[in-house]
């Protein structure tokens, strides 16, 4: 197929991984103390498990997959609040389909729509219009979630909302960002990350720059990165590279989709429509100062938070979650205590088993449970010797 | 052989189903004469009995044991590029008979219908149904017709079970993969669910990809020809070929290897999945069976299904081994390597 096989190329992959290979002494790296690089995004942790990655990387490195599923991070209260949401009788709920399955204190919209709610899952946010527009008798909300991926699309419809004067569209605003909580990652006392591959759809949006401090303040290389499995192979190199040339720098290996300024019409929708707001919640990291966007007052009458009453509760994690030191690479996903046992897929616990991205679930569905659960007792036999 | 008396028609002004038709009095059967007996016309149904008969001594010339079986068919839409709810309907149980090794020979049929629904398409559906069971040699000898109110069932759910004679030598069962055995696949995979995704017409694609539904005992039966020792044989359709391979795997307590590069999968297969973010290995299929084989026989099996119309793109795509016990593994044609689980709940797609 054209235009993706290029991009999965078994031969061209080889020399990557030999030049990866290549850079191992002046690196000084070892098994034992094995070099991390965090992909931020949940796209990159699922090409890694698709493509079966890992396997092909040498034992002195080792991905730690972050916090950029936007799914995986939100909390439980938020999904509390959907909930409300999409069972008035008057709401017709739309969610883009992953958002499904994240359980909330009671449950999931999934559960709430086998209860009778009218929840329906779309690709786009102008498919929600189009269902308002069909529907002036119900109100329609959607679910608007996402890093600055998703945003301008959001954005957008709600400025076309508007133009057209639809009354009966809004917006409940989940919209995350980047910047903020990869700071928090580098600033916490734990971290370890060696290296950072950047969001190359962040990027496309946002462009390069935002992400200059991770070099400049923190000293960590960091290379945007594209979705295809040789982008992520070729990143690796990029990143272990300057890591080898003890340089650090932002460097684009993502030029084909990514302008270093981003793009203009995008920037322009979110600023016309979102501001940041003071924190925002996330499952696993806890509170993040200006870590979430919402609506600004000149469109409240779009806001799902303004037009209804919601519950808005602040649910704490699970206590036997470890989804935040997953995240941050303190720990393996299946080092957790309850990964595979009470934390699965089916009934997932923490975030990180609930969508396809998130780590935990790449390692349970792609992963060989029995031998990392095997590894995992072992791990904990040694602690306590 | 035909009923001593014409079969009743249905009142030409009616042109939907209402409650009436499943009330059991005049206007049932005027339906279930006029659309189901003269539809599916055969010497079984024409006795208008409440069961069908049948005479033991030319089931037992087939083979030694019986198979049965029975599935239900909820389709939406009704109708899809490639077939219908009806053709699926006899596909369907057809090949959960055919892959057992069994000869298929009787199907039931039962209806539940919506009230409002229209005439001439249960016509419609009730004539694929005719043509595919001809098709593939089996009679549909008795059924039962229900309507419920609006709302209590989307537009039309069939019910088909079926029966089978399975010959002697043929032993094919889930746990009899062995070390060293190969994987045949029969084409192309994903083309139903593929289909039926793009029919609902949520996505706006522009594409025509038509389902694979169809029937395989001919097919099968060509195989077991050249190769009685057919260890296992399922048909992969909900859940895909890693559902089925995952239960090989686990029944037979061996490992299951399979490379991506040759697993056939078709382009606008592959670009619907790449944008929705779907895995062609968990889609549906309608007509694709997978056979896990002595190597040795391998080859000439391969040939003879080839030589099939439902089988022209067969390939052999994996082989077993003893570890990892219970697993199987993908090899990616990107040259590395991943666990193929079952899946958990239905495939969402990602949002970004």
């Amino acid at each position: 197929m054209k235009y993706v096989d290029e991009f999965r190329d078994p031969a061209k992959a080889k020399a990557l991984i030999a030049n990866i290979n290549g850079l191992k002494d002046s690196l000084n790296a070892n098994e034992k103390k094995p070099i991390q690089l965090m992909e931020f995004c949940g796209g990159h942790t699922h090409t890694i498990f698709r493509y079966g990655i890992e396997p092909m990387l040498p034992n002195w490195l080792e991905l730690v997959h972050g916090p950029g599923c936007p799914v995986c991070v939100l909390p439980m209260g938020r999904v509390d609040d959907c909930v409300a949401l999409a069972e008035r009788p008057d709401v017709i709920f739309t969610t883009f389909g992953d958002a499904m399955r994240v359980p909330g204190s009671k449950k999931s919209l999934l559960q709430a729509k086998a209860d009778g709610a009218d929840i329906r899952m779309t690709y786009s946010p102008m498919d929600s219009l189009e269902l308002a527009r069909k529907n002036p008798d119900k109100q329609v909300i959607f679910f608007g979630l996402g890093f600055e991926t998703t945003m301008p699309s959001t954005a957008l419809t709600v400025l076309q909302a508007e133009r057209e004067g639809v009354t009966n569209f809004s917006l409940f605003c989940n919209h995350i960002t980047t910047v903020p909580t990869i700071k928090a990652i580098l600033d916490s006392p734990e971290m370890q990350i060696d290296a950072f591959l950047a969001p190359g759809h962040v990027c496309m949006v946002v462009g390069e720059r935002p992400f200059d401090f991770v070099a400049s303040t923190y000293n960590k290389p960091i290379v945007v990165t594209g979705f295809e499995p040789l982008d992520i192979l070729q990143s690796i190199w990029m990143a272990l590279k300057q890591l080898a040339d003890k340089r650090c720098t932002v460097e684009n290996q993502y030029s084909r989709i990514v302008p270093p300024d981003g793009n203009a019409a995008g920037l322009a929708a979110i600023d016309a429509v979102f501001e940041i707001r003071e924190f925002f919640e996330w499952r696993g990291l806890g509170s993040i100062d200006h870590s979430g966007v919402k609506m600004k007052d000149a469109f409240r009458q779009f806001d799902a938070e303004m037009k209804f009453k919601l519950p808005n509760l602040k649910i704490a994690d699970p206590k036997s979650c470890q989804c935040g030191e997953v995240l941050k690479g303190v720990i393996r996903p299946w080092e957790c205590k309850v990964f595979g046992t009470t934390c699965t897929p089916e009934t997932p616990m923490g975030a990180l088993m609930v969508s396809s991205e998130g780590a935990c679930a790449a390692y349970y569905n792609f992963g060989n449970l029995p031998e990392l659960l095997a590894k995992r007792s072992k791990s904990i036999e040694g602690d306590a010797a | 052989m035909s009923s001593a008396k014409p079969l009743r028609k249905l009142n030409s002004s009616v042109t939907s189903i209402t409650l009436a038709h499943g009330s059991g009095g005049k206007a049932m059967r005027d339906l279930i004469e006029d659309v189901f007996v003269a539809g599916f016309a055969n010497e079984h149904l024409s006795l208008l009995e409440d069961q069908a008969r049948f005479d033991l001594s030319a089931l037992t010339a087939l083979g030694d044991r019986l198979a049965m079986t029975t599935d239900s068919y909820v389709v939406d839409p009704l109708f899809f590029p490639g077939g219908d709810i009806g053709k699926l309907a006899v596909t369907g149980t057809v090949n959960d008979l055919a892959v057992g090794g069994a000869k298929p020979l009787y199907l039931t049929c039962g209806m539940i219908i919506e009230e409002g629904f229209p005439i001439d398409e249960l016509r419609r559906i009730v004539s694929s149904m005719k043509k595919t069971a001809d098709e593939a040699g089996v009679t549909i000898v008795t059924g039962d017709t229900k309507v419920v109110h609006r709302g209590a069932a989307d537009k039309l759910f069939i019910n088909t079970a079926g029966v089978g004679v399975i010959p002697n030598n043929i032993n094919i069962t889930a746990n009899r993969a062995k070390p060293g055995d190969v994987v045949i696949l029969n084409g192309y995979i994903g083309d139903h669910g593929a289909a039926i995704v793009d029919a609902r017409g949520d996505m706006s694609l522009e594409n025509t990809i038509e389902s694979d539904c169809t029937t395989l005992n001919t097919l099968i039966s060509s195989m077991l020809d050249v190769c009685p020792d057919i260890h296992c044989m399922r048909d992969a359709t909900r859940g895909g070929i890693a559902t089925v391979l995952n239960e090989f795997a686990e029944s037979s307590d061996v490992g299951i290897t399979i490379q991506e590069d040759a697993i056939p999968v078709r382009a606008e297969v592959r670009g619907m999945c790449e944008i929705l973010g779907l895995d062609p290995l968990y889609l549906a299929n309608e007509g694709k069976l997978l056979a896990i084989v002595p190597a040795e026989q391998a080859e000439t099996l391969l040939t003879t299904m080839q030589q099939h119309p439902a089988g022209q793109h067969s390939a052999i795509i994996g082989k077993v081994s003893e570890k990892p016990s219970g697993r199987v593994i993908l090899q990616t044609s990107f040259g590395g390597e991943r666990i193929v689980d079952m899946l958990v709940g239905e495939q969402l797609p990602r949002i970004c």
